[in-house]
């Protein structure tokens, strides 16, 4: 270790792998993965949260997983919880609509109206 | 790499031995069977502090906190959360219930009362990996002390601290470095003491565990501090996963520079060794300590010279406890102001206790200075099992002695204990309820010191001797008239004429529990009578006639055939034959046993 910089890059670097445990008030993406979401297709949904987050270097915002809600035919559905306990529910996933979330949602903090139960309902 | 969720495991000694290493392999093969072996990591983590409730186990980005994981409970948490991301409820700690299970860990009363400092990064982070020690401001501070303090600024800081020593004197911390920085010589040495021998104290095995490299950061500090560039670590080979975290966070340290030379790209260069003690309770005083690192058998001298004028093979040394250390980061980062907000007046900061005994919570638990002991006992470690009644708490282990429940809203500091006759210690509280014997106690922990006593004076070697045949004798009812007054004497005379801590401190525990439980003491040696129906010797176990319906189940049950009598007429304990075991009085559906 030559340099306080070298220090911190190790430091910036781990810090963001270890982001899942802080459990502090944040942005949470809830994926329904019970027998009805994985069989329509929700784990490619679930990785490509994660990794579009990592890509865009985003460490404020947890993914996990739950069971099923009750709306089978929906599936893959995701919920977003913002840091303000609003929530927000997107059905009929696939990986590229969860990608535009993480770019629409999270990022610019626009609802992707068009993926919601409301839309899909109406 | 990127994982959706992170599985911490204790792997503390306490959940060590009950299986941890064996849940951990469990949990590996049950990822691989479900072919998420790459989404979910398993990280191996230091004590939690709950160590009654292990092994400890939890799910991020949840944070659910599984207590009592057995082996066979693995594959349902993987089939159940990890797979389906369903909690299991049933394994949760804390309050099943509670909507927001996320949160369940800071929930818990044993949890959310503590401030964790010293402990800050016991199982939160993978003590086997240097890289999340800096995650969480790892060397950060040793880094802040080389580039932008000089030494004497280091000291200034950590005298404005008021950091005193956690591992049982409370000598201010900053002040012992200033003496050692004050000497010149061309060879000075920084000694860590490692060698917790306190019977029920293990926060310094706890922090050597679960946070390694806070030790080798702080001693580094101290080296640049005092002007060393040599440190040992002297801890005891009972602590086989301490040693071995220890060795691997030094080579780790060393791989990264952050010990060897030049660190930072400074002229300062520091190094570490660890050395074994064999187990000698005497070797935790520091001059029998430093004696034992030279390679000598491990008594202690005179003082003085102080181990900062003349220490280690005759050079200044200091020499800190391990919880005293893992302070030092966080005061050079967070600085003196911070540090001296938490705590009381004359003791600043967080204590660690272990707390053991007669109590809910079994574990380790770091609380500011300042906290009651009602709050320790009641809130923090969830009572007296069997809601029995509180009696006595003892701190400092061998050399301290007890608090009785008249002082249970006493808060704890260093000088509010010392008031009370006992002392901090290096933090073992062990907590006793109404069926403990205090003159039995103070046996116990006489026994240990006379056990333990090196030999080298006579006042601890032969002293402490007699004063244990005094109380044995007491304990097996045949107490004499004066025995007390012969006590105090020799517990007296000893304090004054033994050569080093283990022997001035050693009648603590007998005069602690003389003052406040003198009436104990008395109905042994007067009555022959223990009140708390705990010596044996003095106990008498009869049949009440009244209640007895001459069922023979206490007759079968007695491993000595000392009870008889006909089928439904009350039986009779024949008092030769009986050994006392308390069989009898445990099998009795009618309680028509009594015990006296």
């Amino acid at each position: 270790m030559k340099s306080i910089e070298e220090l911190k890059a190790i430091r910036d670097k781990t810090l963001k792998e270890m982001s899942i445990r802080d459990n502090e008030d944040k942005v949470r993406i809830v994926v329904g993965m019970a027998t009805c979401g994985i069989a329509a297709g929700a784990k490619p949904v679930m990785s490509a949260f994660i990794d579009e987050l990592n890509k865009r270097n985003i460490n404020n915002v947890s993914v996990s997983m739950t069971g099923c809600i009750g709306i089978c035919r929906l599936e893959p559905v995701a919920e977003v919880f913002d840091s303000s306990g609003e929530k927000t529910t997107y059905v009929k996933l696939d990986a590229e609509k969860a990608r535009r979330i993480v770019a629409e949602h999270i990022v610019n903090q626009k609802v992707v109206t068009e993926f919601t139960v409301g839309a899909a309902e109406r | 790499m990127v994982y959706r969720s992170h599985v911490l495991i204790c792997n503390g000694t306490g959940c060590t031995a009950s299986k941890a290493p064996e849940i951990m392999a469990r949990l590996e093969k049950a990822l691989a069977e479900k072919g998420i072996e790459k989404e979910v990591k398993i990280v191996k983590t230091g004590c939690f502090g709950l160590c009654e409730k292990g092994p400890i186990m939890v799910v991020y980005p949840e944070g659910a906190t599984y207590c009592h994981v057995t082996p066979d409970k693995v594959e349902e948490i993987v089939n159940e959360h990890l797979v389906k991301g369903r909690i299991v409820k049933d394994l949760l700690l804390g309050d099943k219930d509670a909507e927001d299970v996320a949160k369940s860990l800071d929930n818990v009363a044993f949890f959310s009362r503590q401030f964790r400092i010293a402990l800050r990064n016991c199982g939160v982070i993978n003590p086997e990996v240097i890289d999340e020690y800096i995650a969480k401001d790892g060397y950060a501070a040793l880094a802040k002390a080389l580039t932008e303090m000089t030494p004497q600024q280091v000291i200034d800081e950590i005298k404005k601290s008021n950091l005193r020593g956690r591992g049982g004197g409370g000598f201010p911390t900053g002040l012992k470095w200033q003496f050692a920085a004050d000497q010149v010589n061309d060879q000075k040495y920084v000694c860590c003491n490692a060698d917790e021998g306190d019977p029920g104290a293990f926060m310094d095995r706890s922090i050597l565990e679960g946070d390694p490299h806070t030790l080798i950061e702080a001693m580094a500090i101290a080296g640049y501090a005092i002007g060393s560039n040599q440190g040992y670590i002297y801890v005891r080979a009972e602590y086989p996963i301490a040693v071995q975290r220890l060795q691997i966070a030094i080579n780790q340290a060393r791989e990264y520079g952050l010990l060897g030379k030049n660190i930072f790209g400074t002229d300062f260069s520091f190094d570490l060794d660890i050395r074994l003690g064999a187990g000698a309770f005497v070797c935790g005083e520091e001059t029998a300590l430093m004696t034992s690192i030279e390679g000598h058998r491990g008594e202690p001298r005179t003082r003085p010279p102080f181990p900062a004028v003349k220490g280690l093979w005759g050079k200044p040394t200091i020499l800190n406890n391990v919880e005293s250390y893992a302070n030092i980061p966080v005061i050079l980062l967070k600085g003196a102001d911070w540090f001296n907000n938490i705590g009381t007046e004359k003791s600043k900061g967080t204590k660690v206790f272990a707390i053991g005994g007669k109590i809910n919570n079994t574990g380790l638990v770091e609380i500011p200075m300042g906290t009651t002991l009602r709050e320790v006992v009641y809130d923090i470690g969830g009572g007296i099992p069997k809601g029995k009644k509180f009696k006595a708490a003892q701190t400092g282990g061998p050399s301290g002695g007890c608090i009785p429940a008249d002082y249970i809203d006493t808060p704890i500091d260093y000088d509010n204990l010392i008031k009370l006759g006992s002392m901090m210690g290096s933090g073992g509280m062990i907590i006793m309820d109404e069926d403990n014997c205090m003159v039995d106690i103070a046996k116990f922990f006489l026994e240990f010191t006379v056990d333990e006593s090196c030999g080298k004076c006579p006042p601890c070697r032969i002293g402490t001797k007699r004063m244990y045949e005094i109380l044995d004798r007491i304990t097996n009812g045949k107490g004499e008239e004066g025995d007390i007054e012969k006590l105090e004497l020799l517990a007296e005379s000893i304090k004054q004429g033994a050569l080093c801590g283990l022997g001035q401190t050693a009648p603590n525990p007998v005069l602690s529990t003389l003052r406040y439980f003198r009436d104990e003491y008395e109905a042994h040696v007067k009555e022959h009578r223990c009140p708390a129906g705990v010596c044996k010797a003095m106990l008498k176990y009869t049949i009440i006639a009244d209640k007895c319906k001459g069922c023979s189940l206490c007759s079968k049950k007695c491993p000595v055939g000392a009870i008889s009598g006909e089928i439904k007429k009350p039986y009779l304990i024949d008092q030769s034959k009986c050994i006392k075991c308390g069989v009898c009085m445990e099998v009795c559906k009618f309680a028509a046993i009594e015990k006296k």
